[in-house]
């Protein structure tokens, strides 16, 4: 089989099994729509102050949401062995990393950025916003996967990865949460908010080169292990 | 073909360990003159700052924890390329060592900045672009040192921290640039760390002297973590328990 071929087997399984287990794409889910629904409980009600808050908000929960996905990236195809049996074949580590961390983006990160609007709308955020909400969102979530895959590839071999996990990415996360939420912000006060999307736009590209190499060296450290 | 000797020596804990020994004094020495004399030099014999007042002289242990802090990340990345490219344990040992002593100096520097900004800012924390990027370095010091005692084998600990190492590295760049970014977005223009040309040449010549022997102070201790490290992991062998018996 070629690389390509391999590529898309690898993501048509991932999916086929994150559709079958359906809680996998759907908890994060229900984890970003709760939690958000949780500050205007504890901020109070009042539009404006909720409208200032929403797209920090936003972001941040999306963030938390999108990690906690990234947890059992690799946990799984780690237990069954399936991980090892990637590892060990004769095609390059690179492309597989990608179409995983691609598939996890799938059923995470887009999930993720559809259901913003409706957030967006429960917390007041202007609608100047909703666009480039979705579209921070949609850059912004696979920068995520590609960080949190490399923090989930490091861990996948440890018992209690979870705590640790958020431990090791958090920090990492910190560039894309600003400028994401630097741009929703932009678009509601109407200034120029490409830049910002540029700029995750190039956190992406400047991920997807380096990151499967990070992802792909911590596999075969956890594997060998 | 070029003599590798020097390399593969580089290599070898016990060459190390005794090469170590052999440059502690010349550390320690200097390291503390210069950090005791620049203290002194800096709270007894500068003038006061016309604006701040005294509370300007903990610069002279601010600066140089913040320096030290960064630099020793750096130092640790390097260690950590190298013990992923050659497999070389020492470098290993080197990056496990340099976490626990760069966190320490990048708590340091936290907490006097902290200290200085009370008076100063009438504040003691802000959500600077400098702050903000330290905190996070901080951060990311703790989570390698919790990454490595995840771990149950030294080896794969090792290699997890020096992936994670590199990574934070590529990251430490973008990172601040988006600190700052971050901040010229959403404050209004505040105050300004003093950049180091305009600073008062006798404030800044014991500032330097402090530099210098944060950085002196830096390797003392490295090594003394090295060297501590090495005999923990070579109990084993017949040098170390030479070593253990003569004493």
């Amino acid at each position: 089989m070629g690389t390509g071929a391999v590529m898309f087997a690898v993501l048509r399984r991932d999916l086929q099994a994150a559709l079958r287990r359906g809680s996998e794409w759907s908890n994060p889910l229900l984890f970003f729509l709760m939690v958000c629904s949780l500050f205007p409980l504890g901020i109070g009600p009042e539009r404006q102050q909720l409208a200032v808050l929403a797209p920090g908000i936003i972001w941040v929960v999306a963030l938390l949401a999108s990690m906690m996905a990234t947890d059992g990236l690799f946990r799984g195809d780690y237990d069954d062995a399936t991980l090892e049996q990637l590892l060990l074949s004769p095609l390059p580590l690179y492309p597989l990393v990608l179409a995983k961390t691609f598939g996890h983006w799938l059923v995470s990160g887009l999930p993720l950025s559809l259901l913003s609007p409706l957030l967006a709308t429960i917390l007041q955020l202007p609608s100047e916003g909703l666009a480039v909400l979705m579209v921070s969102l949609l850059l912004g979530t696979a920068v995520l996967s590609f960080i949190g895959a490399i923090g989930a590839a490091l861990t996948v071999g440890l018992r209690k990865g979870g705590l640790l996990l958020s431990l090791i990415v958090l920090p990492l996360y910190i560039p894309v949460l600003i400028f994401g939420s630097a741009a929703v912000k932009s678009a509601i006060d109407g200034m120029a908010y490409l830049p910002p999307l540029a700029v995750l736009a190039a956190l992406l590209m400047a991920a997807l080169a380096l990151a499967p190499l990070a992802i792909g060296g911590a596999l075969r450290i956890s594997v060998d292990q | 073909m070029a003599n590798w000797q020097w390399f593969h020596k580089w290599g070898s804990p016990r060459w190390f360990y005794q090469f170590s020994g052999r440059l502690l004094p010349w550390l320690a020495i200097p390291a503390l003159l210069l950090l005791v004399g620049g203290c002194v030099w800096g709270l007894a014999f500068v003038p006061a700052d016309f604006k701040q007042g005294n509370s300007f002289r903990i610069i002279y242990i601010h600066v140089p924890a913040a320096a030290v802090a960064m630099g020793g990340y750096m130092l640790m990345a390097t260690a950590a390329a190298v013990h992923l490219i050659w497999r070389m344990k020492l470098a290993a040992i080197v990056m496990k060592s340099a976490a626990p002593i760069g966190a320490a100096l990048t708590f340091l520097a936290l907490l006097t900045g902290a200290v200085w900004g009370k008076p100063t800012w009438g504040t003691w924390w802000v959500w600077d672009a400098r702050i903000t990027s330290v905190l996070i370095l901080f951060f990311l010091y703790l989570g390698l040192i919790a990454l490595h005692q995840a771990f149950e084998n030294r080896d794969a600990a090792a290699r997890a921290c020096a992936v994670l190492a590199i990574v934070g590295a590529v990251n430490i760049p973008i990172i601040y640039w988006s600190v700052e970014w971050w901040y010229s977005l959403h404050q209004p223009a505040s105050i300004k760390f003093v950049g180091e040309s305009t600073i008062h040449p006798t404030m800044l010549r014991p500032l330097m002297a402090t530099l210098s022997g944060m950085y002196l102070f830096f390797g003392w201790v490295l090594l003394l973590f090295v060297r501590a490290e090495i005999i923990e992991r070579e109990k084993n062998t017949r040098w170390v328990q030479a070593l253990v018996s003569d004493k």
